[in-house]
């Protein structure tokens, strides 16, 4: 009987490629790899507990990334869905690019493949809405602040795109519901966790954390954002399909209709 | 800063210039210099108005202060509205302080001409040159060449600004006649032609030099307005293929006409926009410049006009039996794409699968394909085809009854009994 093996990592990528190794490295054909603190054990299943390796996953890395590009940033983009189980799904993914010899990251004629790139997809497109709607207001510090929540841990996406647009401004965008954000000190770009004592939406009510001239400039945006709509031509359905209602509370030209 | 005055004139002037359907910020290759502010890249719609049209860039009018008199336009000079005219220095302030709130992707900039062209274009090329040089701003930059600008001041525009664009606004010469009768069709293809020259000098020079200064990296573009003279949809877009020919467009617009005057040149107010039209066109549009159709394909002088009720493509296929069924697994990618229902994102996916096994209906349908539309033109790995010897107006008459189209309240001319 071939043998069935829970695999717990901490819940890195690289914790996650790590596991990969290991269950190479152990010959499993069905991985069950599976995020600690989330993990449950099977009934008859062994459990083994993975420690983060930098090397291992190194190699894992660069042996796909022989084998594809294209793969390598679908693996990354999909491990960042946080699906359950996506782990097992990407497992399946892995042993299948590594066991054919052309490179079949393309072949869209299998169920896996496609999944996986339709994942990546979605992570992509979600990357892609928060470099739209993130809402920076300025603190008294003089610091550029955005809360977000997205659907998808986008932040590690991100964060090249903001540190090389806003390059002569400090900046803070923090995943309320991750608890964990991006500080740029005109430097260089760091990890940071704070403790929020509000979070900041697009409330009517002025904050004191942020300067008068925010909310002028935010009436100011509110009032382009109005005067630009063409009313004979109000399509409310695409409206909300290009800006889902669960992105409005941090945009401030929503401020009303939130 | 007087943020109530500024307030007054951003609502006059944002909404005399929402009519500009452009809003692309895509297409430049601007990078940050020198640790300042912004870049641009793939372009970003920030955020979308009531009516669904993207927000990119925050377009605005300098002034609508205008000495032309065009029946279709907002800002000409017999209608009475309120004027204003923004600053330098005002325009500069809202887009830089736009632009660090993550509002905007850069400034689309137009202007009423006031006294002549060529001061109305040095006040545009002022604010563009002060956020690039004063400001260090790197983001994107709109410009509208004003018709009968001088080369010189054209030249000028091109070093600060991404793109540039005239729009010609009335697709044939005896429209323009009869709604802008000051306007000379001369004086709008002048600045086209001269940018146009100049992005080829600059490519060319490019290539010997590598630190040849910019010019006009996004290039120009030009917007039609679609449904104020009676024109027809051939019209329309054997002019759209002109300028994407003749003066190496990056795109044309098509904007359906929003009334906005008592004028009996035009269509009388409380008119509906023509939206499906427009959408129609666009749909062609992309058939022309992505699918590698030519315009004759699709319209000539026994069909001058898109069908509303199907789209372009399965319109051109409905009239071309003789090409179809098209094998899935064998036909190449030009005919793939000609396929109706079948997007460039399946043809790529179908190409690409098809390496590894012939492909099913089932393959199909996960990949994206529109089988509603696709079943009557394919054959694929499967002995389940569309047998029966179908004409079109049968295919048509099919497909329209098993699929329900966003448009359908707008396509049914008949009156509904209880509304």
């Amino acid at each position: 009987m071939e043998t069935t093996k829970t695999l717990v990592y901490d819940g890195s990528f690289n914790g996650f490629l790590t596991a990969v190794f290991i269950a190479y490295e152990q010959k499993l054909s069905y991985a069950d790899i599976q995020r600690q603190g989330q993990n449950q054990g099977g009934l008859f299943a062994e459990t083994e507990i993975i420690f983060t390796n930098v090397e291992k996953a190194q190699r894992v890395w660069n042996g796909i990334r022989k084998k594809s590009n294209a793969a390598i940033k679908n693996i990354y983009f999909t491990f960042l869905s946080e699906n359950r189980n996506i782990e097992a799904l990407l497992y399946h993914y892995i042993r299948k690019l590594m066991g054919s010899k052309i490179n079949s990251a393309t072949n869209f004629s299998d169920d896996c493949i496609l999944k996986i790139n339709q994942i990546a997809h979605k992570v992509g497109r979600e990357k892609h809405r928060m470099e739209a709607f993130i809402r920076f207001q300025l603190t008294k510090d003089g610091v550029y602040f955005a809360n977000i929540e997205p659907d998808f841990d986008v932040l590690p996406l991100i964060s090249k795109h903001f540190r090389n647009r806003y390059a002569d401004q400090q900046w803070i965008i923090y995943d309320v519901k991750r608890k964990y954000g991006l500080f740029y000190d005109l430097k260089s770009v760091e990890v940071i966790s704070l403790d929020l004592t509000e979070i900041h939406t697009n409330s009517l009510e002025k904050s004191t954390a942020f300067t008068d001239e925010e909310y002028e400039y935010q009436n100011l945006w509110t009032n382009y954002f109005k005067s630009t709509n063409i009313k004979s031509r109000i399509n409310t359905k695409l409206h909300t399909q290009h800006v889902p209602k669960r992105y409005w509370k941090y945009l401030s030209e929503k401020k009303e209709a939130v | 800063m007087d943020f109530n005055r500024i307030k007054e004139k951003l609502n006059i002037l944002a909404d005399a210039a929402k009519y500009d359907v452009s809003c692309s910020s895509s297409g430049s290759n601007r990078t940050n210099k020198n640790n300042g502010l912004g870049n641009t890249g793939n372009g970003i719609c920030h955020s979308y108005t009531e009516d669904g049209r993207c927000v990119s860039l925050l377009k605005i009018l300098l002034t609508n202060h205008c000495i032309f008199d065009c029946a279709y336009c907002v800002t000409r000079k017999s209608n009475d509205i309120q004027r204003a005219a923004f600053k330098i220095q005002e325009v500069v302030d809202l887009t830089i302080n736009f632009y660090r709130r993550n509002y905007i992707e850069g400034l689309f900039l137009s202007s009423g001409i006031f006294k002549s062209a060529d001061h109305t274009m040095e006040r545009l090329i002022a604010v563009a040159k002060k956020l690039r040089e004063e400001e260090n701003f790197n983001g994107y930059i709109h410009l509208k060449s004003i018709p009968g600008a001088s080369d010189e001041l054209m030249y000028e525009a091109g070093l600060y600004a991404d793109r540039l664009s005239v729009n010609i606004e009335i697709p044939t010469i005896s429209g323009l006649k009869l709604l802008a009768p000051d306007k000379n069709h001369a004086d709008f293809i002048k600045p086209m032609l001269k940018v146009k020259n100049e992005i080829i000098r600059y490519k060319e020079e490019k290539k010997i030099i590598k630190h040849t200064a910019k010019y006009a990296p996004a290039g120009q573009s030009t917007q039609m307005i679609v449904g104020a003279t009676g024109e027809s949809d051939k019209d329309i877009m054997y002019s759209a293929t002109h300028f994407y020919k003749n003066y190496n467009m990056k795109r044309v617009y098509y904007s359906g006409y929003v009334p906005i005057s008592m004028d009996s040149r035009l269509p009388s107010l409380g008119t509906e926009v023509p939206m499906l039209r427009e959408n129609r066109l666009y749909q062609t549009d992309w058939l022309l410049r992505f699918y590698g159709f030519s315009v004759n394909e699709i319209l000539d002088a026994d069909n001058p006009n898109l069908d509303m009720d199907i789209d372009p493509k399965l319109m051109w296929a409905l009239r071309n039996l003789n090409f179809f069924p098209v094998d899935i697994n064998k036909a190449d990618k030009h005919m793939l794409a000609r396929i109706p229902g079948v997007g460039m994102g399946s043809v790529n996916k179908i190409l690409n699968g098809r390496k590894f096994r012939k492909l099913d209906w089932d393959h199909l349908k996960k990949m994206g394909v529109a089988l509603n539309r696709a079943k009557f033109f394919i054959i694929c790995n499967s002995t389940d085809w569309e047998r029966r010897d179908l004409d079109a107006a049968r295919i048509r008459s099919m497909i329209l009854q098993n699929s329900k189209s966003k448009f359908k309240n707008q396509y049914t001319n008949q009156l509904s009994l209880f509304n």
